[in-house]
């Protein structure tokens, strides 16, 4: 018997409508006066701020962490964001620009985003890129081996990046855009919490529909079951697609009330966006000045 | 491990209030009766107050009309009957079209008036019971002109004037229910809305004067019991409809005996949510968050007892109650409202009456932690946990936000304790698979049965009850036949 049989339980079945009528009663939230400027502060905080494109450079980078630490100076009393991610080609780059901010340093490792690599290389470049001073490792799962059935390569996958993760925490993309049903999601999302995982994350940013309300609610579900039946407190992060604030809030309506009070903290949550931040900022000086801004009064990295 | 993990739901981050506007709403502060398209004092002279349950504040006067007034109006309702009946269909389709646009255009004056007078949650009023109600007269609009085709080969005649008794848990939808088939169909009406929600009602008269419709055809009339029972046994109405409790239907049946008039009765219901192991379980919490605490518990064909599949029942019972730890009771203006408040200082006695009596018999009760308004009637969603099927809680209605919890073993034994009531009106099935569906519903009696899901409703869809729930359908297809004589 694989290691994975015998720890793996029949993963939960998903009703479809029931769980996408479910996520869109949390939209029916209404989020105003101070309770949208605490949530939006705290959307902030819980932010991986991310630069995941073939054009990147060593200043692009360089620019996005001192983003990361300043996100608008105009306004006083602002967080700093969770973490920035960066391929692991920029890790060093964002290493000494990051450092002593505080600041988690992220790289999507594992042949990001595909994942078509030997086993060896992917391991090889996570153990690189926590070398080099990432801190938290984001791989990607083979989906297609998943597709295929073979949940049991999927289980030693994550294992095996975890291993080589040593100390920096493993969030574990999922793809969710290639998963076809919230079954899946949900099988998926066991395994690699079972497996290892300190975070679950919906997607890579590159696949449509990146993370969507359902498909989040499905991944919580599993972590509150897995938090159960363990008492492991395992992380989420929905990643792509979350342009707006008023979409942020309500996935952060919907975390506190589906796992509550002890998931409020960039340690068990984080939004995964490269545009999220200034619309946040657009509104957090709307709340304080009454007024909307041009987006030329926030800074483009 | 000792404790299991459990997960705190007393957050940091609350929400501040959101309370829906009333600036625009445009109220009167007494009410009269509306008969032959006009707005005229009653005989008896007396009135009411309306009160908003939230706050126990009076909102208007309403007329108490006695039996002089009720029969002023069936005498309206006849008059305007022949040529109301003689008119071309499309053109009375053309009316009730009308109305429908009406409520639609004005959705949140509607919505707004239901949550103050009724205590319903505005999520719930704007989202549910207007559009709702404006469906109904859509869909009935489009039948006015095609009776024909409704019942092939026969010719379809209304009936006279029909006399309409609602209830307070739904007020407009309820209206809408009843007008709207009997508008289609050429009949008149006289209906009176429920004492303690007469409001938009009245609103509704002021919408169909609007409309034009012409003078008596439709009439309504405020009141308490006595108002219905003058209505109810009126000689000169050919039909009554009524929805309430089932000791009123009692009493109406008894009235009515023997005078030859068509009724319709849509009652009470003590429905079964069954859920099996294999089904869907946070999506089945769901479901039963949304049968039993939907509009405060005040549905009649509300999930109000839960019979669960022993092998999953910690676990199910467990997530429920997380679930219902993040309902939010207060405001029904406040869109985050989940519960709103109870319709009456005497419903709320009831159920309180309930709650004491469950814990007498011995059932386990469980209420959520949440914050309660200290005015006005509320009611934190409540659990009886162990029930039995000898239980009082399990055996009648409490129209509150109560469920009764017991666990089965086999199939067999869901269905049995599922059918041992004297209701039927609705019920619940969670499974995730289909052949089991079928099997279960079949065996199930009662109107309605939904699976994997609860308390979804549609124009088109016949709603209604077996044994003491009720005699008729409303809706669809189904809701035309008790306005016609078919000949």
């Amino acid at each position: 018997m694989t290691k994975s049989a015998s720890i793996l339980a029949p993963s939960p079945t998903v009703d479809q409508v029931g769980v996408e009528e479910r996520a869109a009663r949390f939209t029916k939230r209404s989020i105003k006066k101070e309770a949208k400027m605490q949530g939006l502060k705290m959307a902030l905080s819980m932010m991986d701020l991310t630069t995941l494109a073939g054009n990147d450079t060593p200043g692009k980078v360089k620019q996005l962490c001192y983003k990361a630490m300043h996100l608008h100076d105009a306004v006083a009393d602002l967080p700093t964001v969770a973490a920035v991610c960066v391929y692991p080609t920029m890790v060093p780059v964002a290493f000494k620009a990051l450092k002593g901010s505080g600041i988690h340093l992220a790289s999507v490792a594992t042949s990001f985003p595909s994942g078509h690599e030997d086993l060896d290389n992917r391991l090889d470049e996570v153990r690189r890129a926590v070398e080099a001073g990432a801190d938290e490792i984001d791989m990607v799962i083979s989906r297609g081996r998943f597709l295929a059935g073979e949940h049991a390569f999927t289980f030693d996958e994550v294992a095996a990046v975890k291993d080589a993760c040593g100390k920096a925490h493993l969030k574990v993309i999922l793809e969710t855009g290639e998963l076809l049903t919230y079954d899946n999601v949900r099988r998926a999302s066991d395994i690699a919490m079972h497996a290892g995982g300190d975070f679950i994350k919906t997607s890579t940013g590159k696949v449509k529909p990146a993370a969507t309300l359902p498909v989040t609610l499905v991944m919580l579900q599993a972590i509150r079951d897995y938090y159960f039946k363990t008492g492991i407190k395992i992380g989420m992060k929905p990643a792509g697609g979350i342009a707006n604030a008023k979409l942020a809030l309500q996935y952060l309506v919907m975390l506190q009330e589906t796992l509550g009070q002890d998931w409020m903290t960039p340690d068990l949550w984080r939004f995964g966006a490269s545009r999220l931040a200034n619309d946040v900022l657009m509104q957090i000086v709307k709340q304080q000045t009454g007024s909307y801004q041009s987006l030329d009064y926030f800074s483009h990295d | 491990m000792k404790n299991p993990p459990s997960l705190n739901f007393d957050t940091d981050w609350t929400y501040s209030a959101a309370p829906e506007s009333t600036d625009h709403i445009k109220l009167k502060k007494r009410y009269d009766l509306f008969i032959n398209g006009a707005f005229v004092k009653p005989k008896s002279g007396k009135y009411f107050d309306t009160i908003n349950p939230a706050t126990e504040k009076p909102i208007a006067k309403i007329a108490d009309a006695g039996a002089a007034d009720v029969d002023a109006a069936v005498k309206a309702a006849r008059k305007a009957f022949p040529a109301w009946t003689k008119m071309p269909a499309a053109d009375r389709g053309k009316y009730i079209y009308r109305i429908a646009r009406l409520i639609q255009e004005r959705a949140r004056e509607f919505a707004v008036i239901e949550s103050m007078d009724g205590g319903k949650p505005i999520r719930e009023s704007r989202d549910i019971d207007i559009p709702l109600a404006a469906a109904h007269f859509f869909y009935y609009a489009g039948w006015a002109d095609k009776l024909d085709y409704a019942f092939p080969g026969r010719t379809a005649k209304p009936l006279g004037v029909a006399g309409q008794v609602i209830p307070w848990n739904f007020p407009l939808l309820m209206a809408a229910w009843k007008l709207a088939p009997a508008l289609a169909t050429g009949n008149t009406v006289v209906l009176k809305p429920a004492e303690t929600t007469p409001l938009t009602a009245l609103k509704l008269a002021e919408l169909i004067q609007n409309a034009g419709l012409p003078p008596g055809v439709v009439n309504i009339v405020t009141g308490a019991g006595s108002t219905g029972a003058a209505i109810v046994s009126h000689k000169d109405v050919d039909k009554v409809a009524f929805t309430g409790s089932t000791e009123v239907g009692k009493i109406i049946m008894r009235a009515i005996a023997g005078s030859g008039k068509k009724y319709t009765l849509e009652l009470g219901g003590k429905a079964a949510n069954i859920v099996f192991q294999d089904a869907a379980i946070d999506e089945a919490v769901e479901g039963i968050v949304n049968g039993i605490f939907f509009n405060q518990g005040h549905v009649c064909c509300a999930g109000s007892r839960l019979l669960v599949q022993e092998g999953i029942a910690p676990e199910l019972i467990r997530k429920l109650q997380h679930r219902m730890e993040t309902l939010i009771v207060g405001d029904p203006l406040d869109k985050n409202t989940d519960i709103g408040a109870i319709n009456s200082r005497s419903q709320l006695e009831t159920i309180k009456g309930y709650l004491k009596l469950g814990k007498k018999e011995g059932a386990n009760m469980w209420q959520t932690s949440c914050r309660v308004p200290r005015k006005g009637f509320f009611c934190r969603p409540t659990l009886f946990l162990d029930a039995a099927q000898s239980h009082r809680v399990v055996q009648e209605e409490i129209f509150g936000p109560v469920l009764a919890v017991q666990t089965f073993r086999t199939a067999d034994e869901a269905v049995t304790k599922a059918n041992n009531t004297p209701y039927g009106l609705s019920g619940g099935v969670w499974t995730d698979k289909g052949a089991k569906v079928f099997k279960i519903t079949s065996k199930i009696r009662a109107g309605v049965i939904w699976a994997n899901t609860y308390n979804k409703f549609d124009p088109t869809s016949p709603f209604g009850g077996y044994k003491e729930s009720g005699v008729g359908r409303e809706g669809g297809l189904h809701g035309l036949t008790p306005y016609v004589k078919l000949s």
